[in-house]
């Protein structure tokens, strides 16, 4: 019994600013996608059915799970991924993005497996409520799963984060 | 948890996609794939093509007016939620969208790919029944509109040929007089709900002139019940008449008999919830 | 010592790559390789069958597969069963599976056919091709099955029982007969299982050119899996190298070693030449990584007028699952920690680990502790319920006092050596605890909320904590000509801090700069003696380890710089990494004291000259002491006599929602001893994941097998790992800092204990919120609403709870 050949798809994508082309059969997850064909390691694959979050990128600028997407559907799409979060401020690293300051300075993350997914999803979150009450950062974050910090210190990281974006802007 | 191979095709009109569904028996719609693609990387389903809608034109849309909301397949749960218009007209949408799943899902997940997947324990499922909504559906063939109470076919069945597409979906705008309410249990936050229910009562003046109530994860298919009679009643017990005709089942999150009690501590407070919703209705417009 | 950072709240330093997304998790390795394969295993469809035939004829031809492998590949060791880790001799009938299945299977998950392809897509396709003719037998599920042994497990166990062992002090089942008063209850714990966020995966290349294997494993114990590796494949152990890259959480399911797969991409990666990886997805998660928790346990108690503990007799049955890798370690830790803070007169406690048609119980978080504590929290409740007694007297009646110890207990610990306790002041404990959550007060509470028709109830549990066990790790520390000073230790980190934390040791002992520490774990290459990173040992032995080769390092840094110096050792300070004479200006930084600790004939630099053989040295004398060694380097190991064991208190306060049984946390209190804190921030945050971890085990998580052995809710879906919105919304923390004699730090581990009370609070709190006993953990709304019918003549809420004492 010989298999025919799995059609080849090529697809731009178009990642933290950059264009990329891949070839890529049609039922390439784009979490993969992002992870194997292009390197970007940061998103990562906690379940593969769209419940623990840890692959939530932002698609368009709206958190979507990158494991619920194939890499064929997301050519129209500008996706930011954790890597493109930090800022630009002259040197080689780049700066820590306000969400991700705020995990730094709460202990927000342990094992960091499900952090990008936590990242992405608070980045849109403040971009839409700049000023939340610990009340709403708690919705902002309660469809990712972390198993290390009982998200105590992550709630703390969206305030912080969101306190941060103030004191950025202020002195900017 | 990978996928099995498929063909693919991105059609930009709607005629290519129907003609492509048309063409393959074993052709599937991919439009925001939250409930498929974890069936396709747990390969309980292995479609030989997808047909991906998301280059459609005009397929987007969330319009409203004063009969109610027109949803295009291509409307993200997300894009019906945030309508302040459609929850004006609707106000059942918004209390019901925002108990689907979770807002990252949302973001991705359609509103019509949600009422045609057909499954009893999703909510706008049963919401498009209780609203006596419909869904247009396209085809080689022609079009036509499905109502909801003849879309469900069986457990995640609909009545959609195989070479028909769902286009978009009407939810009715909420008469005068009427009010709506919403209510669930679920486990976690943002899981399948253990039981649902939304009611819709149409008031007479101050009196009930009727009461139906939809229910989530208590049956096979989307179930409206009227309990009007039960309502007119004051000796009447609308959860005991709804459970008539339920068929709550065991699963591993909750018996049948716990499920039969939430649909009886439910059942009231909703009811009482939406007939509250239409006498404020009532005031408001008399205000106005 | 100085304690400038331990103690302080320093933030994290891996935090940086894992924010920036530049973490490297075992499946982010070797990624831009063109020559690397991926794996998908084959598994067993059913929890009991016999293998009749594999056919894989149907794969090869498959465009993009390179290899398959059954059980009649494999050769050698490697078509052996799996070692049997911990052996034990009460352990009578220990089995381990193979690899791949030889010709049984028992469980749904068990590896049978192993394939590597171009990449995990067409792998799995590849699998989907294999067929295997099976005779279906009837599984054994569940510990009531297993002990009825109407069916077996494995042929050659005739009533599934894996061990039975017992252990006594005094003379209990005596002293209960004797007693004024006495109660027996059944308390039975469901399965649950780690689920770290990452699963188990695998990489590993075989380098042609040198005879070198790598294997980078998403494992707790890199020297563990680089035995198994080397004694399996039939390679020396200088041949294999295993690197512990980023782990995305343990939680102990990554103690368990070697998985079938570790074993199979190193060989893969030989056979074939090429890099091989193996990435465990969600589901092979659920089903081939190991469970734990399951137990049913039988006490009797009996106890005078007071609630003292004359004698206590538990009986347990352990379910173990299809095979025992990791020995009778889980019902051993049950069977001595669940005395917790309590000294019963006289205690015996026997149990029997049971074989079922389910995947394999390995230590999870906590490791028997959470049954122990249910189990005796449980009976402090039901004797204070028996006695009309405030719970919290009852438990002060019981515990050990602060002049007690070390306390004996007269038993036989998880490592083999006495248990006993070194110290603690559990009095001093329970007093914070009280004031923390507001024992006193809560009458007062519940009365109010009883006038607003709600329900509520208060609960608490103490537990003792064995942590630290041996029997050793080790450190090596290298400070290098630049100044920077490079830390290996062996054992591993899935998130703990301990690249933050050791440094601060590091940097205080030696007197360095922090940033200027770097420590690596995990790396066979850098420290091929190690343990792993289990039982909240890594603090208490790697953070022993690395203080004590600092301390040599320090110790060779100053005599070194002594004599460049013309100063007395004991005039000298380290500061900031510049060795000093205290209170003049004369100093020099530490890396020119690497410079001058290694003698050299060719300079490399400008700072090594000064090393070089016409600059340095006393002409009439070796350039290296005969009982010195070049470098400037501390190595030494930390082997404590026993365990230390950290304590602590939880409380929790919930509301029952008399409608519809949904059970609501109002607030959770920790009191908690682990002796001295290196990091309250790192500290503080185990302890918020282990409680989150607690109120998924007490309240959502589960193993729902069906009457076949299917396991159904292998998914995030159906297992309800806690959300955000499941959790405390606050967790109120207290410390208590009894510092431990075991070890030069004084500290005792941290990172199992906030998980280890959950199952006896969140009963207790329910229990005191209905008024009826909860004897069986995890409840669901469904089930208090099936426990509310079944008490309803008598279901009224009142405060004191009555917990089913069929007393006497």
């Amino acid at each position: 019994m010989t298999s025919q050949t799995e059609e080849l798809h090529d697809v731009r994508l178009h990642v933290n600013g950059t264009v990329h082309e891949v070839r890529v059969p049609a039922r390439r997850l784009l979490s993969d996608a992002l992870r194997h064909d292009l390197g970007l390691t940061g998103t990562h694959v906690g379940c593969e059915h769209g419940v623990c979050g840890a692959c939530t990128i932002l698609v368009d600028g709206s958190p979507m799970r990158a494991c619920l997407m194939f890499a064929v559907s997301a050519v129209d799409a500008e996706i930011t991924t954790v890597e493109g979060l930090t800022e630009s401020d002259g040197s080689a690293q780049g700066r820590l993005s306000p969400v991700q300051q705020g995990f730094s300075d709460c202990h927000g993350l342990q094992c960091g497996f499900c952090t990008p997914g936590f990242l992405t999803t608070i980045t849109a979150g403040l971009r839409d409520n700049p000023d939340p009450t610990e009340e709403e950062a708690r919705e902002m974050i309660a469809g990712n799963l972390c198993r290390c910090t009982g998200y105590q210190n992550i709630v703390k990281s969206v305030l912080r984060a969101a306190e941060i974006e103030r004191e950025r802007g202020e002195s900017a | 948890m990978k996928p099995a191979p498929f063909a693919y095709l991105r059609p930009s009109t709607l005629d290519e996609a129907l003609t492509a569904l048309a063409g393959e028996q074993g052709a599937k719609v991919l439009a925001g794939g939250q409930s498929l693609v974890p069936l396709l990387s747990m390969r309980l389903a292995a479609p030989a093509m997808l047909i991906d809608i998301n280059a459609l034109p005009d397929l987007g849309s969330v319009q409203v007016d004063e009969s109610g909301v027109r949803i295009g397949a291509l409307a993200r749960h997300a894009e019906v939620l945030a309508s302040s218009e459609a929850a004006e007209v609707q106000p059942l949408l918004a209390m019901a969208l925002s108990h689907v799943a979770h807002p990252t899902i949302r973001n991705r997940g359609t509103t019509v790919g949600s009422i045609v997947h057909a499954d009893a324990a999703a909510e706008m499922p049963m919401v498009l029944r209780l609203l006596e909504g419909s869904v247009d559906v396209a085809s080689v063939r022609g079009r036509r509109t499905i109502p909801a109470a003849e879309l469900f076919a069986g457990p995640l069945e609909s009545t959609l040929a195989h070479d028909e597409l769902a286009v978009g979906a009407f939810f009715p705008a909420l008469a005068a007089g009427a009010g709506v309410g919403f209510q669930e249990i679920a486990r976690r936050h943002g899981d399948y709900a253990l039981v649902g229910v939304a009611a819709h009562v149409q008031l007479d003046g101050d009196a009930v002139a009727s009461a139906r109530i939809g229910f989530v994860s208590v049956s096979d298919v989307p179930v409206v019940v009227d309990v009007t009679d039960a309502v007119q009643d004051t000796a009447g017990d609308p959860a005991a008449a709804a459970l008539a005709e339920l068929d709550p089942a065991d699963d591993i999150h909750a018996t049948a008999a716990y499920r039969a009690h939430l649909v009886k501590v439910l059942v009231p407070k909703v009811l009482a919830a939406a007939t509250d919703h239409a006498r404020e209705r009532a005031r408001q417009r008399m205000d106005s | 010592m100085t304690t400038k950072l331990f103690g302080t709240k320093v933030a994290r330093v891996e935090d940086q790559r894992f924010l920036r997304g530049q973490g490297r998790y075992v499946d982010d390795l070797l990624t831009d390789d063109p020559r690397l394969l991926h794996s998908a295993v084959l598994r067993s469809p059913h929890a009991h069958a016999r293998i009749l035939d594999i056919d894989v004829s149907d794969v090869l031809d498959l465009e993009g597969v390179v290899a398959v492998w059954t059980w009649d590949d494999l050769t050698g060791p490697m078509a052996e069963p799996l070692p049997l880790l911990i052996p034990h001799p009460a352990l009578t009938h220990g089995r381990t599976q193979y690899a791949l299945a030889r010709d049984e299977v028992n469980y749904v998950g068990e590896a049978i056919a192993f394939v590597v392809a171009v990449d995990r897509y067409v792998a799995e396709d590849a699998v989907s091709r294999i067929r295997v003719d099976y005779e279906y037998l009837e599984p054994v599920v569940g510990i009531p099955a297993a002990r009825a042994a109407q069916r077996t497990v494995h042929d050659d166990v005739p009533d599934n029982v894996g061990a039975r062992m017992t252990q006594e002090n005094g003379d209990a089942r005596a002293a209960i007969a004797d007693a004024p008063h006495t109660i027996t209850l059944e308390l039975d714990i469901e399965r649950s299982a780690c689920t770290p966020m990452e699963g188990r995966g695998t990489v590993a290349r075989w380098d042609p050119d040198t005879s070198r294997l790598t294997v980078w494993s998403s494992t707790q114990t890199s020297t563990g899996v680089r035995g198994c590796v080397a004694a399996k494949l039939g390679l020396d152990l200088a041949k294999v190298d295993v690197i512990t890259p980023d782990v995305g959480g343990g939680f102990g399911v990554k103690i368990n070693h070697p998985w079938p797969e570790e074993l199979l991409v190193p060989l893969a990666a030989m056979t074939l030449g090429r890099p091989v990886k193996f990435t465990e997805d969600r589901r092979e998660h659920f089903i081939s990584s190991a469970h734990e928790r399951a137990q049913q346990h039988h006490v009797e108690v009996g106890f005078d007028d007071d609630g003292r503990l004359l004698g206590l007799n538990v009986e347990f049955w352990h379910d173990h699952g299809a095979y025992t890798p990791y020995g009778l370690i889980v019902p051993i830790i049950t069977s001595t920690q669940l005395l917790g803070p309590y000294k019963p007169l006289n205690y015996r406690v026997s149990f029997e680990s049971l074989y079922t048609n389910t995947v394999i119980v390995t230590p999870y978080r906590g490791a028997g502790r959470p049954q122990g504590c249910f189990v005796m929290e449980r009976t402090m409740d039901a004797i204070a319920a028996y006695l009309g007694k405030d719970r919290t007297e009852v438990r002060s009646t019981n515990f050990i006092q602060p002049d007690e110890f070390p306390y004996e207990h007269g038993l036989i610990f998880q490592d083999g050596r006495e248990l006993t306790y070194d110290s603690g002041d559990y009095p001093a404990s329970l007093a914070k605890l009280k004031e923390l959550v507001g024992w006193d007060e809560f009458e007062d509470f519940r009365a109010e909320m009883a006038s607003q028709g709600r329900r509520v109830g208060i609960g608490l549990a103490c537990y003792v904590e064995g942590t630290g066990v041996g029997p050793y790790e080790g450190a090596h520390v290298h400070i290098e000509t630049s100044g920077k000073v490079k830390v290996a230790t062996g054992l591993t980190t899935q998130g703990q801090g301990h690249q933050t934390a050791f440094a601060q040791i590091v940097a205080d002992t030696l007197g360095v700069r922090f940033e200027n520490v770097e420590i690596t774990t995990g790396d066979t290459r850098k420290m091929p003696y190690a343990v792993g990173t289990f039982a909240s040992r890594a603090a208490v032995m790697s953070g022993s380890a690395i203080h004590l080769a600092a301390l040599r390092a320090k110790e060779k840094a100053l005599r070194i710089a002594a004599e460049a110096l013309e100063a007395a050792e004991d005039d000298l300070e380290i500061k900031d990494g510049v060795v000093s004479v205290k209170g003049t200006d004369a100093s020099i930084d530490l890396g020119t004291v690497a410079v001058l600790s290694n003698p050299l004939r060719y300079a490399f630099d400008e700072a090594s000259k000064a090393a070089t053989q016409f600059s340095v040295g006393d002409p009439g004398k070796p350039p290296v002491d005969e009982d010195d060694e070049p470098g400037l380097e501390g190595k030494d190991f930390y082997s404590p006599e026993r365990s230390t064991f950290a304590n602590g208190m939880h409380a929790v306060i919930v509301e029952t929602d008399p409608d519809t049984a949904e059970i609501t946390i109002l607030k959770y209190a920790v009191v908690h001893d682990c002796g001295h804190l290196i990091n309250p921030m790192i500290v503080e945050g185990q302890i918020h994941g282990g409680v989150a971890q607690g109120v998924g085990g007490a309240l959502y998580e589960r193993m729902a097998y069906d009457e076949s052995g299917q396991l159904l809710n292998a998914s995030f879906m159906d297992f309800l790992m806690p959300y955000v919105t499941e959790v405390p919304t606050t967790i109120d923390i207290d410390h208590l800092e009894t510092p431990s004699p075991l070890n030069p730090l004084g500290i005792k581990g941290a990172g199992e204990a906030g998980v280890i009370p959950s199952a006896a609070v969140f009963a207790a709190a329910i229990e005191d919120a209905e008024g009826f006993p909860i004897t069986a953990m995890p409840i669901s709304p469904s089930e208090l609403f099936d426990l509310r019918l079944a008490h309803a003549p008598e279901a009224t809420p009142t405060a004191a709870a009555a917990p089913a004492p069929t007393g006497t």
